[in-house]
């Protein structure tokens, strides 16, 4: 089995893919942190905020949907926001009672939850779109020129190498699992199928430890390899190409703009 | 078969920059540290190493098992990097799965990385090794230590982790703490028992298979009574302060109104010019109309742009 459903990136011929894997990340970056440093309630900014991440998405070609789609991830964790809006004091807007809990929605909590909601929504499709833009090679070089130390890019380098023929394993064990375990249509009188929870969480328990193991024996085995081949424990990498001016134009640009909107955020 | 995001990952826009900055900084130190002590313990092995460790346990967190109704326990990995690897390793390789699952799969933001490295690999492996090391001391070398051991931490890791997570949010003025610290905490029981008995599962297939792993992940030294004061006093401090903020959450509330203010004094501009919604226009409803225009010619020309574009592209390559 392939796990190249695992890789996020979609390669097409759009001007975000062609964009300095450098001046994205930093750009991806500093739009993140706009977005969390625009102030709660600060609409207009949002709009904009939105109607420039909306642009990216239509340059990078990858489509809004596929955007779309995926940016569901990150809803599950508005749940931990709902309960603002009922507890943020401010004008009540709507009152009701619930299983004995008298619970007053207020105009600064149903402020506050939008805000949150739509701010976090907004980042997490940068994120996408970096990641469905960017190789992870680039991502790397990337992670180089903003000053992360040489051997965690090293260290992430090689993971990323691994990662998918240790899914691969996971997989097969989990197909071999599956293979081994029967499940009625029907079920059989005086008979549980499939065993306790407790069985069940030792045998993927088993699972993990048996891939911790062989993860163990091929990490030994890469790194005889590579002292084979005459590593020497020093993570030598090739110079980074200088960026070319018109992306350094981009670059600089776009920090300006996210800084223009954060301050028009602020003085709203 | 599809990636699935673990409820303890915190995207971005949940906390505030401040704490979000705060724990950036801490979870960079301990970062460096580690990443210090595993060079001087494994040498040159150290990258290799790390990196299929660390895309093991990536891996490892998609072994999952049927609980009940649809819904099913999986591993997160703390508390058995930490058994297996010592404390200073499995936060790196922790470092490892938490920054790529939030760089590739956008689980956990960007910005809240530092949170969520915070939370899950320092965290979760400093209260794994208190735990894990204090029953060890006390069962000697029995098995039922092992057992008992790998339970306690792979569920301290999981629950206090929970706790850390549901204070950061509830410092940030995103949750309140009487509601987010007893839901996290009383969810996070739950799913620890599942962390607690997979990981018992993982050790006792080690003990089988490699018993000698097993002896190898005491810290030595003054660093590794370091790291086990450290678990236990995280875990003593989230112990204490749950329930003191969930029966309280008016310090909190009132920590996040600080914060507040911080955020607000960042901005010089905001007495400069008081009682403007938009320089010139006074009204936020309108504000945001204009903005709304604004952002839609934006648009409208971006998509106009690649139209053209795209129709220059067909015909200079006919075919």
């Amino acid at each position: 089995m392939h796990v190249h459903f695992l890789d996020p990136y979609r390669p097409r011929p759009s001007l975000i893919h062609a964009l300095d894997p450098r001046v994205k990340l930093a750009l991806a970056l500093a739009f993140i942190l706009a977005v969390a440093l625009t102030p709660i309630a600060a609409w207009p900014v949002y709009v904009l905020l939105a109607a420039l991440l909306l642009s990216v998405v239509l340059l990078s070609e990858l489509g809004v949907g596929h955007v779309l789609k995926r940016s569901a991830l990150a809803l599950p964790f508005v749940l931990a926001a709902i309960p603002i809006l009922v507890t943020a004091p401010g004008a009540t807007l709507w009152e009701a009672t619930l299983a004995g809990l008298s619970l007053r929605l207020t105009d600064a909590g149903l402020a506050r939850f939008g805000s949150i909601v739509l701010k976090s929504w907004l980042s997490v499709q940068m994120a996408i779109v970096l990641a469905a833009s960017t190789t992870f090679p680039q991502l790397l070089l990337a992670m180089r020129a903003l000053r992360v130390p040489r051997l965690l890019v090293a260290i992430f380098g090689l993971m990323w190498r691994y990662l998918f023929v240790l899914v691969d394993e996971a997989l097969r064990l989990l197909r071999a699992r599956a293979a081994r375990s029967a499940a009625p249509t029907r079920p059989i009188a005086g008979a549980r199928p499939g065993g306790s929870v407790a069985w069940r969480a030792r045998v993927a328990g088993g699972m993990a430890g048996n891939l911790l193991i062989r993860s163990f024996d091929r990490g030994e085995r890469i790194y005889a390899a590579m002292a084979a081949r005459g590593y020497d424990g020093e993570i030598r990498a090739f110079p980074m190409p200088p960026i070319p001016a018109g992306q350094r134009l981009a670059l600089i640009g776009g920090l300006v703009l996210l800084a223009l909107l954060v301050g028009l955020g602020h003085l709203l | 078969m599809h990636y699935s995001p673990a409820p303890l990952h915190i995207p971005d826009g949940f906390l505030s920059v401040v704490v979000a900055v705060i724990l950036w900084i801490v979870s960079l130190a301990g970062l460096g540290y580690a990443l210090k002590r595993v060079n001087q313990d494994l040498g040159e092995r150290q990258a290799p190493l790390m990196g299929v460790l660390a895309a093991a346990i990536f891996a490892g967190q998609m072994l999952n098992f049927t609980v009940a109704g649809g819904t099913s326990g999986h591993l997160l990995g703390a508390a058995l990097a930490t058994i297996l690897l010592g404390p200073w390793a499995a936060i790196v390789v922790m470092v490892c799965v938490v920054s790529v699952q939030a760089l590739i799969f956008q689980d956990g933001g960007l910005l809240a990385l530092g949170a969520n490295i915070f939370n899950m690999a320092i965290v979760g492996v400093a209260v794994s090794y208190f735990a894990y090391q204090t029953i060890r001391k006390f069962a000697g070398n029995q098995r039922w230590g092992l057992l008992v051991g790998g339970f306690a931490a792979a569920w301290l890791s999981v629950v206090v982790a929970a706790l850390a997570t549901a204070l950061e949010l509830a410092v940030s003025g995103t949750s309140p703490a009487n509601v987010a610290v007893p839901a996290m905490g009383l969810i996070h029981m739950l799913i620890g028992v599942g962390e607690g008995l997979i990981t018992i599962g993982a050790l006792l297939f080690v003990r089988a298979a490699r018993p000698e792993l097993l002896g190898r992940s005491a810290a030595s030294g003054r660093a590794g009574r370091a790291v086990w004061a450290i678990g236990l006093v995280i875990a003593l401090v989230l112990a204490v302060l749950s329930p003191l903020a969930s029966a309280h959450p008016d310090g909190l509330e009132w920590f996040a109104e600080q914060q507040g203010f911080i955020d607000r004094a960042q901005s010089p501009l905001y007495d400069l010019i008081p009682d403007y919604a938009f320089p010139g226009i006074s009204d936020p409803a309108l504000a945001t109309i204009v903005a709304g225009v604004l952002g839609t010619l934006l648009v409208f020309m971006v998509a106009l742009g690649i139209a053209v574009n795209r129709r220059r592209r067909s015909t200079s390559t006919p075919g």
